[in-house]
This record gives C-alpha cells, structure tokens and sequence, in this order.
C-alpha cells in the first residue's frame, strides 16, 4: 500500500499533471490584470470566433445565391431548413417569426461547441454562466410572450382541464414546479454535458504519457489515447445533439407560450 | 496494479479539484462572460435577421419557383407532345381513309377501263371472226369448184385411159352426181 502511494505520488511530481478543470479557467488575453466586464479574454475570442464562423458560412456562404448551390451555401441552406423545419413543425406557422432567434440560439451553441472541441481551445458552452444566460433568457422571453399574448389564459397551462378536479390543484403545484425548473435544466444540461466530455478527455490525456514515467505506461498509454479517440468521436456528436436539444426545447416552450391550451 | 495506481492518481485529482474549485463557479468573470455572450448573441442575431436568413430564405423560394415552373413547362411540354401525337395519329387516320377512296376509285375507274376494252376487243375478235368465217367460206366455194374441175378431169383422162369415149357432158353430170351425193 505503502508503495503504491509512492507510485503515484512520484507520477504526480515527475511530470504526470491532472488539470483536467484547467482548461474552464477564463483568463484575460493581454496582460494579467484583474477581469472587468469589458476585459477581452480567451471566453471572449472563441464566442467571437462562433460569431465569425456563423458569418462565414451563413453570410459569405449564401452570397452567390446560386441555384444550385455550393457547398458553403448547402450547408447555411441545411441549416436554415433544419432548424426552420424544427420551429415550425413543434411551434406551428404562427412560430416561424422566432426563427431567427431560435436560429441565433442553435448556431451560437453549435458553432460553440465544435469549436470547443479543437484542442486548445474553450469551450464557452461550458459555463454555467454561459447557458444560463441562454436558459433563462429563453424562460423570460416565452413567459412573457405568453403573459402578453394570452394574459391570465396562459396560467391555463398549469390547470389541466381533462385532469378530475380534486387533483387539478396538485398537478397545478407540479407543473408550476416543472415549469420554473425548466431553465435550470435548459443551462445546466448544455453546461453538464460539455464540461464533463472535455474534463473526461483531459483525464485520458493526462494519463497518456504514463509510459515515459513508469512500466506500467506500456498499459495504461494505449489504453489512453484510445478513450481518448472514443471519447473525442462522442464528443462530436454531443456537440451537435446539445445544441439540438436545447434548440428543440426552446422551441417546445416557445410551443407552449403560443399555444398553452395544449 | 495499474487500475489501484489509477485510483489513487484520480483520488489526488478529484481532492485537488475540490480544493481549487470548477472555473465555472467563480463569480469573478459572470459579468465578463454574460457581457460578451449578449455582444455575441446581438451580433449573431441581427446578421442572421437582416443578412443572412432572408438571403437563404430568398434563394430557398427562387429555387422552389423555378422547380415549380420548370415543372410546369416540362408538364405543358408533355401536353403538346401529346397533343402531336394525337395529330400524327389523326392524319395517319385520315390519309389512310383517304388512300382507301382513291384505290377503290381508281379499282373502279381500271375495271370501266377494262370492261370497255373487253368489249372493244370482243367486238373486234368477233368483226375478225366473221370476215375469217367469210373468208373461209370463200375459199371452201373456190376449193368445191376446183374439186368438180380436178375430178371432172380426173374421170376424162381415167375414161379416156381405159379406152373409154370421154364424153364431157356425160362426165361432168356424173361428177356432179357424186360430188352432190
């Protein structure tokens, strides 16, 4: 026991390093001072970076306007069907008008995403900070559209009219507590899942040169590298199912502000 | 071995990162970040609203309305080929009726011709037929008298050969007898 300890403890100060949070750390590009609002850091140049990718392909990529398209403009075209299809399909006709918004929503964390998985990078969909902007901006906004545009109708979403009526006030306390854990669960799925791939990650990756500090890297340094592939290929792919879940729920809530009758 | 030295290394991460804390919670950079996800949000939004989704949304609808026309006109197309079609076949229709009426003219037009031409030549075979009948008849009338002399002479010279008087009156009433009998 004695030994292992040994072990470990000599892996650790002869170059083994276990920083898998280091790469959520957010940290001011030029100089070191302390972080005001306004301070540019590296959170600030991979969301801008986002910014400037969803410009390139939706912006410069459309701007032949071919009819038979190319490949940039195929994608921003597969992306605007998508998500266009997504909002009308769950909100109705009547929401195509939040397609621009919900479109903002869905590029914003994907583009987010996928460049957080270069290595290097970060990931600004891993902050609950982040996500939770977009969550309860998106709570905000459809409760208040559908106070707006359904004023005291739209409680109707909590009382369930086909439900027998001495139960009706105990699914109305559920639903109203569902209903307002909803941005919490918006954010912190999106958060959770990110951050716990990229640590994962950085997990495999620190112990990947084990085979330079001790015998049993002959093991353990294959075995790494490997996660670490599998887990990047998985990493790809939640990239884009977050998005599209936080997407497809924005656009149910915006479903329910529209139409809260059911 | 390498699993327990693994579990150690992970149990010295985890009690290092409870000490220094998820990045995520520090509370000094919120206000950072949320600044820069609304500058983010707002520039991605109005690009997206005032450029890029009516552009694609533009280029979307040309694209359908020109399948659509292109559609249309490949239908008209199809119609007109048809409607051709139905006209060959109209003409075709009519052109062979048509041909039908002149062969069965014509086939009635030949057979006038012919039957008038039998007739002519019926007519003409029997005007030759009777002159050959004539002539025939002539020539059978020269052949009798010349049968009565050749036998009236025969009968003098075999009369006058077997030592007989030749008498031609008597002569030429016998052949005459015989040549009628």
């Amino acid at each position: 026991m004695k030994r292992k300890i040994d072990v470990a403890g000599e892996a650790h100060s002869e170059g083994l390093s276990f920083h898998p949070l280091q790469q959520f750390e957010v940290h001011p590009l030029f100089g070191d001072g302390p972080i005001h609002w306004y301070t540019i850091t590296n959170a600030t140049v991979w969301l801008l970076l986002a910014a400037i990718c969803v410009i390139g392909v939706f912006v410069l990529g459309s701007a032949g306007r071919k009819l038979v398209p190319s490949r940039m403009q195929s994608v921003g075209e597969l992306g605007y069907d998508f998500v266009r299809n997504m909002v009308v399909d769950v909100t109705g006709e009547d929401g195509a008008k939040y397609f621009p918004m919900v479109m903002t929503l869905f590029l914003t964390i994907v583009f987010s995403n996928i460049l957080g998985l270069l290595p290097g990078s970060f990931s600004p969909t891993s902050h609950i900070a982040v996500t939770a902007v977009m969550g309860i901006g998106v709570f905000l906004f459809v409760t208040l559209l559908g106070l707006y545009k359904h004023g005291m109708h739209f409680l109707g979403l909590f009382w369930m009219k086909d439900a027998p009526l001495i139960l009706r006030p105990v699914i109305a306390i559920i639903e109203l507590i569902s209903y307002f854990v909803r941005p919490v669960s918006h954010s912190i799925r999106l958060a959770g899942n990110i951050m716990a791939g990229h640590a994962v990650m950085k997990v495999f990756a620190a112990f990947a040169p084990m085979i330079l500090i001790s015998g049993i890297g002959v093991l353990v340094t294959p075995v790494s590298i490997l996660a670490i592939t599998a887990i990047y290929a998985l990493e790809v792919l939640v990239a884009f199912i977050q998005a599209y879940v936080f997407t497809i729920l924005t656009c149910v809530y915006l479903k329910d502000a529209l139409h809260p009758g059911h | 071995m390498a699993t327990t030295t693994t579990t150690e290394a992970a149990t010295e991460v985890a009690h290092e990162g409870a000490k220094a804390g998820m990045p995520q919670l520090d509370p000094t950079h919120f206000a950072n970040q949320i600044f820069w996800l609304a500058v983010t949000l707002v520039l991605i939004f109005f690009v997206l609203k005032l450029v890029a989704l009516p552009r694609i949304g533009g280029t979307l609808a040309t694209r359908r309305g020109t399948i659509i026309n292109d559609l249309a006109a490949a239908e008209e197309l199809k119609q007109k080929v048809a409607a051709a079609e139905n006209a060959y076949n109209d003409a075709l229709v009519s052109a062979r009726a048509e041909a039908g009426k002149i062969v069965t003219a014509a086939k009635a037009d030949i057979q006038l011709d012919l039957n008038a031409a039998i007739a002519k030549a019926d007519a003409e075979i029997s005007a030759k037929a009777e002159e050959s009948a004539g002539r025939i008849g002539e020539i059978r009338a020269g052949a009798q008298d010349a049968i009565s002399e050749v036998a009236k002479d025969t009968a003098g010279e075999l009369v006058a050969a077997l030592g007989g008087q030749s008498d031609a009156a008597s002569i030429t009433a016998a052949v005459n007898a015989r040549l009628k009998g």
